[in-house]
């Protein structure tokens, strides 16, 4: 039920992040979802690709500091208020979000979110319980 | 004017006889009370004895930093601590500070020391100090003040920061004098621009300002600026404080150095050589008058000149020019003094943070400027923006609790601070001064 998602430190400055997109096509990985986080100084992509374990290491050998993080992807009806009744589950039960984005499905049935909470376990319990559906990595991998 | 005509104007040969005597005894007492000096010139074959001239000195071993950390924090106490009345240190991570004690006598020539300088200056007791110099365990801020009370000037114990209050005070109680940093100097004159206050029609009419590097440039910026007489006064902790020599309002042209209380030496920094007056060496310190803490050749790491030429003013010191770098790697970041391998040891005190560092020193507008640039490694590296801001945080608390110094941090990425041979290029001083 986790998803597993790369994150990558860089600075802020011209030409960093094509250097990151450079050694991932190079690679022949495929990006299904992106979010960049950034203040004045630095950002961290965060990035889940088709190939986890070989990105990682492509990235790693490349010389950038590379961290593997375990993430939650939730599909939402893609409707007026499909955000907003997995919000009021996770408030209702307190779970704090550190950082989530969207993207949309290839269909363009279903929106997927993206979430990293801690704990993971207890948010993914809640999630299920409240009957959203909550995808396995493989199925976002290869989306 | 002259505070002390008796022993500023000696002429040489008294002068120099008196230091004689002086240092036949300071040699005596470090020999006799201090381990450190006993198995220094045990090892080196000489003895007090063998102190016979002035030019005897040479053949004693210099004193440098690293033997007053290795002697930390009392070690080279001449005195029993129930003889000291007052302890101040350099900033320092626990252990690797110098520490400097004083007895009153001590206090007392130090105030007379920096009475001097003051009087050097064209103060008296009719002038209002405001001393912006640090109060603590920087000598700067005491040791001015007790100079000034010793003038029978009326002292202003402002201390550092919150310039907007400085300001006020000094339109409100018209002081006559500065104390502090040149570049503090200049902060001042634009803050208060800033404010909409003329500056240049303060009371102020000198500034007595040392404790960092500066420049002839600086002096006219600040003199323009403030509509004051700008003058350069030197001092260490080590050797005593501010006041061991002191530009003269007359000439402007060097500091004197109060040579009744110090002997000046200039080395080659790389040989040890001492070079003869005239030429730019490595400034060498011997007090001759101090009991608690007395330094006999100490290596202060500035580089200057000698001159003998006698001065206009009528002091028969001989003077040393401004100084214009160091010997070794230290900095001088608003006055505070910063080794890198001070910096080192904060960062390398926090988990995870690998010896990849490099420190970038530069002077934006008036104010110097530290950056310590950090390589992000796995091990601290967090996938939240928080958890990475947290790191910075941590860095910048703890280089300002151990060092005293603010520093931003720039957290870079792996491999992208510049090595030279393998080795990092550690800092870069973009300052112009």
């Amino acid at each position: 039920m986790k998803v597993e998602q790369i994150s990558i430190f860089l600075e802020n400055r011209p030409g960093a992040l094509e250097g990151v997109t450079k050694v991932i096509s190079d690679a022949k990985i495929n990006i299904r979802a992106l979010s960049l986080a950034d203040t004045s100084d630095f950002g961290i992509l965060r990035l889940i690709v088709n190939d986890v374990e070989t990105a990682r290491k492509i990235l790693k050998e490349k010389g950038y500091t590379v961290k593997r993080t375990e993430v939650v992807a939730v599909e939402v009806p893609d409707r007026p208020g499909g955000l907003h009744s997995i919000m009021q589950a996770l408030s209702d039960k307190g779970i704090n979000v550190e950082y989530m984005y969207a993207f949309v499905e290839r269909s363009g049935q279903n929106a997927i979110i993206i979430f990293r909470f801690e704990p993971i376990d207890k948010a993914i319990a809640v999630l299920v319980e409240s009957g959203f559906s909550v995808l396995p990595g493989e199925k976002v991998y290869s989306m | 004017m002259i505070f002390n005509e008796e022993f500023e104007t000696l002429p040489r040969e008294v002068l120099e006889s008196l230091q004689l005597k002086r240092l036949k005894q300071i040699v005596q007492k470090v020999y006799h009370t201090v381990g450190f000096y006993r198995s220094s010139y045990d090892q080196a074959n000489v003895k007090p004895e063998d102190i016979k001239s002035l030019s005897d000195l040479r053949k004693l071993p210099f004193t440098d930093k690293q033997d007053l950390r290795d002697n930390y924090p009392f070690g080279l106490f001449a005195v029993p601590m129930s003889n000291v009345v007052r302890l101040h240190a350099s900033s320092g991570t626990t252990g690797r500070s110098t520490v400097v004690g004083y007895t009153k006598r001590d206090i007392e020539t130090w105030s007379e020391l920096m009475a001097r300088c003051f009087a050097a200056a064209g103060l008296t007791k009719n002038d209002i100090l405001h001393n912006a110099y640090g109060y603590g365990l920087f000598t700067g801020g005491l040791g001015a003040h007790y100079g000034a009370e010793r003038l029978g000037a009326s002292v202003i114990p402002m201390s550092g920061g919150n310039t907007k209050r400085q300001i006020q005070i000094l339109q409100d109680f018209g002081p006559t004098a500065i104390c502090c940093t040149p570049s503090y100097a200049l902060t001042l004159a634009e803050a208060g621009a800033e404010m909409g206050i003329d500056m240049r029609s303060l009371k102020l009419r000198v500034g007595i300002l040392g404790a960092e590097p500066w420049s002839e440039k600086m002096r006219e910026e600040i003199e323009s600026k403030l509509n004051i007489m700008a003058l350069n006064i030197y001092g260490l902790s080590e050797v005593m404080g501010p006041g061991v020599s002191m530009e003269c309002a007359e000439c402007r042209n060097g500091m004197h150095v109060f040579e009744d209380h110090f002997i000046v030496e200039t080395i080659d920094p790389d040989t040890g050589e001492v070079l003869p007056p005239g030429e730019t060496g490595e400034l060498v310190f011997t007090t001759i008058t101090k009991e608690a803490f007395p330094l006999v050749r100490y290596r202060t790491r500035d580089i200057s000149r000698i001159v003998t030429d006698p001065c206009r003013c009528g002091r028969t010191y001989v003077r040393m020019e401004r100084v214009s770098g160091r010997s070794d790697d230290m900095l001088i970041i608003r006055g505070v003094n910063v080794f890198p391998s001070q910096i080192e040891a904060v960062l390398m005190g926090i988990e995870g943070l690998e010896p990849h560092y490099q420190l970038v020193v530069d002077r934006v507008e008036t104010l110097d400027t530290l950056e310590i640039r950090v390589e992000v490694s796995e091990n601290i590296f967090s996938d939240e923006i928080r958890g990475l801001q947290g790191l910075e945080k941590r860095i910048r608390k703890d280089v300002k609790d151990y060092l005293g110094v603010t520093a931003g941090v720039k957290l870079c990425e792996p491999k992208t601070i510049q090595r030279f041979e393998g080795k990092a290029q550690r800092v870069i001083d973009k300052r112009k001064i």
